[in-house]
Order: structure tokens, then C-alpha cells, then sequence
């Protein structure tokens, strides 16, 4: 009886040992994000300043200057990045969605999965050996196509799933009504899928907004304005690279200011992006 | 629905583009070719990316065959390129970031799916997701002014006093080293444990649960012999996700691992990876053989990722068939 209740009391200790264990360890992870948070809003906002938004980069061994031309860079080659994935990916989806059979759209799928698995890094090779070489100079198109066919896969699959999840009986009423297929598509479909399908893009710019390794050479980066698409382009990712492993502490300085202000950009756009998912998914469950 | 004139058999026969106008003109058709060629366009990218990599590293591939795997010279003034640094750095970080990430991760994803209430697991995996939208370049922010100076002040000091026996911590460091890599990596892959395994272990039945915790089983018992097991293959899949993003993983690595292409059983010693060399000499690259020992190294890093990817998914296809 009592090497009964010594096994139970036994089992019992390993029972709330093991389970607070792994509370202790979700915990753990998620002190590192509000480590993360944290340690960058200090330092962050500390050395954020106006000249970061308006200044261009000063020459290095002199104090003060911004990152103007990085912010614009960062926005060009998003817009071309954008321009360049989201129709391609976005109507791959369409396609999957409602055109496609079964075995087609397994191999499309698989093949977006398979891009979506590609190290960023090659993806910039790519990039490279397609634009760079021919054109004979880095350029903001370079940088906008290595993001563009990073973002594809992402927007095939929102896409897919946020048509997937319109009704059927939707498509049924409009083609009753006498819409031909592709009416019913893109005046019926698409529109009840809207809030869906945006926040993936909002999802997807989050995830490519923080890229650097593809921008590293194919837009390189720039200390002054560049004019046009044909020109090395700054960003704001590698100019957080470039200053993070330069020796000057003002430098540094900047870095965890561009590093702040990039982090909650794309934490932002993602969250929101959540958030309003989540509440479409919740309110299509009721 | 026919015209009269049809009915007679009168009509004059169609023009070829007319019947094209006719057919377009609903705007199915149209719908139907934009939308198939954006897909046609989607294959199309992966096969030229894979091509791309194949032909422009062909030169390298004449030059050194197989051999530029297992040789560990790595001269751009002489020529001579040999990628196993890179592939050994590449390699050891990917693994120590499984040996940290794998069992928080998994304890972690046991806490949000067995333990928590439904709405603090929501919470809880939502925050873990954020961190995987955190953008690599700012984990190497933080690596280099925060892990580097903890590893070479505290860690190191630690390390050597208890376990400097081991050749696993011999020789002196600057903290930039296979192991702040492999630390930095480790929090970056976590929240693709976390969420996928939370994932595959939610889907085991609640019944299992209840026929052990009804046999007398406790919580952890119940969790470890019933359903850990039912969801091997899904967690399974989730570190080999995981894994996939270690290898590619390029940033953060090259900002913390020294960029120094040795091969040393120490973890403390500097080296590369393969990811990190393609990042840091890529744009200065000069001469033919150069680059294409660099686009090489890509093509392995591709071949790589895509098939420890491919791993995973078959493992998580394997846990959702099951449950599904």
C-alpha cells in the first residue's frame, strides 16, 4: 500500500515537474521576443532622430546625416517588387483556385511550396545572372525582381486559400444570373474575398520588406540619391547590414535607428494583417 | 438560341478571327489564358532559376567536378576553390540551432497545445509567430552588439572553466564563432518548431486523451506515451522545416560567425557558411571562376534546402493523412 502511493506520489511530481518545465520554456521563448522588442525600442528610439528621416548619409568619419534615400529605396524596390509578384502570384492563385484540375494544381502548388523553400541568397543569384549581368550595373530593377519572385509564392497561396474559402453557393447564384465564369470571378468572387486577399499582401510585403541577402547584389546600395530604376539603390535592410558591421560608433548608432524603425514597419503591417484574418476567419465561422 | 439564318443553313462561314472575337469576347477565355499563363510564368521562374544556377556554374564545375566539395582551399587569388569550410560551417551552426531550438521548441509547442487555456495558447503562438517576422538583419543587429560581447565577456569565460576539456572549447576567442551563429539561428528557427508542432499535436483526437487520462494516466503521461507519439512524424516534419531555414538562413550567420573559412571541431573558433561566403564576396567577386564557384555554392545550398524541405513535408503530409 504504501509503495502504492509512493509510485502515485512519485508519478505525481514528474506529472507537475515536466508540465512547468514546458511552461518555463514558453515563457523562455517568449521573453525573447519582448527582449527583442525592448532592447530595440531603447536604443532605437534613442538615436532616431529628424535628420534619419530627411538627411542623406554622410561621409564616413563625419557625424550626422540620415537615411532619406534608404527609406525611398526600400519603398521603390517594394513598388517594383509588388508590381513584378503580386500579378503573377496572385493570379496563379485565381487559377488554382477555379480553373485548375486536381494533378495540375498539386504540381503548381508543390512548385510555389519549393520557391517559397529557396535560401533568399539564391534567389539573389538569380537576380543577378538575369538583370545584373545583362545590364551591366546594379540597379533598383534587380533588387525589385529578386523580391518579386520571393513574394509569389506567398501570394499564390493566400490567394488559393482566400478564394477557396468563398462559398460556393456564390459562384452558383452569379452563374444563375447568367454571369459567365469569369464575371462571376472577378465581380463576385474576388470582391467577398477582398479583406482576405489584401492582408496576405500586407503579410507578404511584411516578409520581404526585411530582406537583405537578395538586395546585397543585385541593388547594392547607394550614399547619395538614385535617379530612375537603372541605379544602385539603397535600402534600408542593407544599409542596417552595412553600418551594423562598420567600425564607427555613430554609424552604429544609425543602425539600430533604421534597425527600430524597419522592425516596427513590418511588425505593424503584420499584425494588423493577423488581426484582420483572424477576425474574418472567426466571423465566417459563425 | 440559334439565328434563323443558321437554321437555314445560309450563314456565311465565320472568319477564324471572328470566331476568336466571339469566343474572346465574354471574357472567359481571356480570364482563363492571363490567369494559366501567370501559372505557366510561376513554373516557368523555378525551371530558369534552377537552369540559371545549373549553366553559370558550369565553369566550376568543369574546373573542379566533385572535388570542389571535400577540398578546403579557398584561394580567389589562385584560382583554387574548395567549398567543405563552408559546407562544414553551414552544417554545424544548422545543427547546434536544432540541439537549442528542438527541445524549448517542442516543450514550448507541449505547453501552448496540452496546457494552456485555448485563448492564451492563441496569444501565446501569435507572439511566438512574430518572431518569425522579424527581419534576419535585425537578429544580426542584435547578435553583434549583444549575443558577440555576452559570448566572448561571460559565456566563453563560463565555458572554459567548466567544460574547457572538451575540444568542443578550445582556443581563444573574439566571440565571433560557430556558436554565436548557431545561438543566434536557434531563436530564428524556434517559432517554426513552435507553431508547427502545436499545430500537428492539436490535430491528435481529444479522445486519445481521454481514454488515458481515463485509465488513470496523468497530464504528462498522457502527453508524453500518448500523444508525443501520434505526432513523431509531424514534429518531426516541423525541425526539418526548420532545418531548411537554418541552412538558407544568411544574414544574421554572416554577421556573427567571424567569416573565416576554417574547419575546427571548436565552437568557439570563427568560420563561414556557405550562405555567408555567397553574401559577403558575391559583389566583389572578380574573375570568371570566381563567381561561378560562388553560383556553385548556391546550387549546393539549393539542392540542399530543397531537399531537406522536401523531407519535411512528406513527414507532415504523413501526420495530416493521418488524422485527416
Amino acid at each position: 500500500m504504501t509503495d502504492r502511493a509512493h509510485i502515485a506520489t512519485h508519478r505525481k511530481i514528474i506529472n507537475v515537474l515536466m508540465l512547468s518545465l514546458s511552461g518555463l520554456c514558453t515563457l523562455l521563448v517568449l521573453s525573447v521576443l519582448f527582449f527583442i522588442l525592448g532592447y530595440l525600442l531603447v536604443h532605437g528610439v534613442k538615436s532616431l532622430n529628424w535628420n534619419f528621416f530627411t538627411k542623406l548619409p554622410k561621409p564616413s568619419g563625419e557625424t550626422g546625416g540620415g537615411m532619406a534615400n534608404a527609406i525611398v529605396g526600400s519603398g521603390k524596390i517594394l513598388l517594383l517588387a509588388t508590381c513584378i509578384g503580386v500579378p503573377i502570384g496572385a493570379l496563379t492563385g485565381v487559377f488554382l483556385a477555379e480553373y485548375s484540375g486536381k494533378q495540375f494544381a498539386f504540381l503548381i502548388r508543390y512548385t510555389a511550396d519549393l520557391l517559397n523553400g529557396v535560401p533568399s541568397i539564391v534567389i539573389g543569384i538569380f537576380a543577378y545572372s538575369v538583370v545584373v549581368i545583362p545590364m551591366k550595373h546594379f540597379s533598383a530593377w534587380a533588387g525589385g525582381l529578386a523580391l518579386g519572385i520571393m513574394m509569389i509564392p506567398i501570394s499564390v497561396r493566400t490567394t488559393e486559400e482566400f478564394l477557396l474559402a468563398v462559398p460556393n453557393s456564390m459562384r452558383e447564384g452569379a452563374m444563375a444570373l447568367g454571369a459567365t465564369k469569369a464575371r462571376t470571378i472577378f465581380t463576385v468572387v474576388i470582391p467577398a474575398a477582398a479583406a482576405g486577399l489584401l492582408s496576405g499582401l500586407m503579410l507578404n510585403l511584411a516578409r520581404v520588406a526585411g530582406e537583405t541577402a537578395p538586395l546585397l547584389f543585385t541593388a547594392l546600395g547607394n550614399m547619395f540619391w538614385s535617379h530612375g530604376w537603372h541605379e544602385p539603390t539603397a535600402s534600408l535592410p542593407v544599409m542596417i547590414y552595412n553600418y551594423a558591421i562598420s567600425p564607427a560608433d555613430d554609424l552604429h548608432q544609425q543602425a539600430w535607428a533604421a534597425g527600430f524603425v524597419l522592425l516596427s514597419l513590418v511588425l505593424f503591417i503584420n499584425v494588423t494583417a493577423r488581426l484582420v484574418i483572424q477576425r474574418g476567419a472567426g466571423a465566417s465561422r459563425r | 438560341m440559334a439565328t434563323p439564318a443558321a437554321l437555314t443553313g445560309n450563314l456565311p462561314p465565320r472568319s477564324a478571327s471572328r470566331v476568336l472575337y466571339d469566343r474572346l469576347r465574354g471574357g472567359d477565355e481571356i480570364a482563363y489564358l492571363l490567369t494559366l499563363a501567370c501559372t505557366v510564368a510561376t513554373l516557368l521562374i523555378v525551371v530558369f532559376l534552377i537552369g540559371e544556377l545549373w549553366f553559370r556554374s558550369q565553369a566550376a564545375i568543369k574546373a573542379f567536378g566533385l572535388s570542389f566539395l571535400f577540398s578546403s582551399t579557398w584561394n580567389p587569388n589562385g584560382d583554387q576553390f574548395g567549398a567543405l569550410p563552408f559546407i562544414y560551417g553551414t552544417c554545424i551552426t544548422s545543427f547546434l540551432a536544432l540541439l537549442i531550438a528542438v527541445p524549448f521548441g517542442v516543450a514550448s509547442a507541449i505547453f501552448l497545445s496540452e496546457m494552456a487555456p485555448p485563448l492564451l495558447s492563441n496569444i501565446f503562438t501569435f507572439l511566438i509567430e512574430l518572431l518569425a517576422a522579424v527581419p534576419s538583419v535585425i537578429y544580426g543587429l542584435l547578435g553583434v552588439f549583444i549575443l558577440v560581447p555576452i559570448i566572448r565577456l561571460n559565456l566563453v569565460p563560463l565555458l572554459k572553466h567548466t567544460l574547457g576539456f572538451l575540444p568542443l572549447f578550445k582556443g581563444s576567442t573574439f566571440g565571433f564563432s560557430f556558436l554565436s551563429a548557431g545561438l543566434v539561428l536557434s531563436v530564428m528557427i524556434m517559432p517554426f518548431i513552435v507553431s508547427v508542432s502545436r499545430e500537428v499535436l492539436l490535430a491528435v483526437p481529444v479522445e486519445q486523451r481521454e481514454a488515458a487520462l481515463a485509465l488513470g494516466a496523468t497530464k504528462w503521461e498522457t502527453t508524453w506515451q500518448i500523444v508525443l507519439p501520434n505526432a513523431k512524424t509531424g514534429i518531426l516534419g516541423s525541425i526539418f522545416l526548420a532545418l531548411a531555414r537554418a541552412l538558407g538562413e544568411t544574414m544574421a550567420v554572416t554577421m556573427v560567425i567571424g567569416n573565416t573559412p576554417v574547419i575546427s571541431a571548436s565552437l568557439l573558433s570563427p568560420g563561414y557558411s556557405i550562405a555567408a561566403v555567397i553574401a559577403n564576396e558575391f559583389a566583389e567577386a572578380n574573375g570568371a571562376l570566381y563567381v561561378s564557384s560562388l553560383i556553385f555554392l548556391g546550387l549546393v545550398l539549393f539542392g540542399l534546402t530543397i531537399v531537406i524541405n522536401a523531407i519535411a513535408r512528406i513527414f507532415i503530409v504523413m501526420t495530416s493523412r493521418r488524422f485527416g
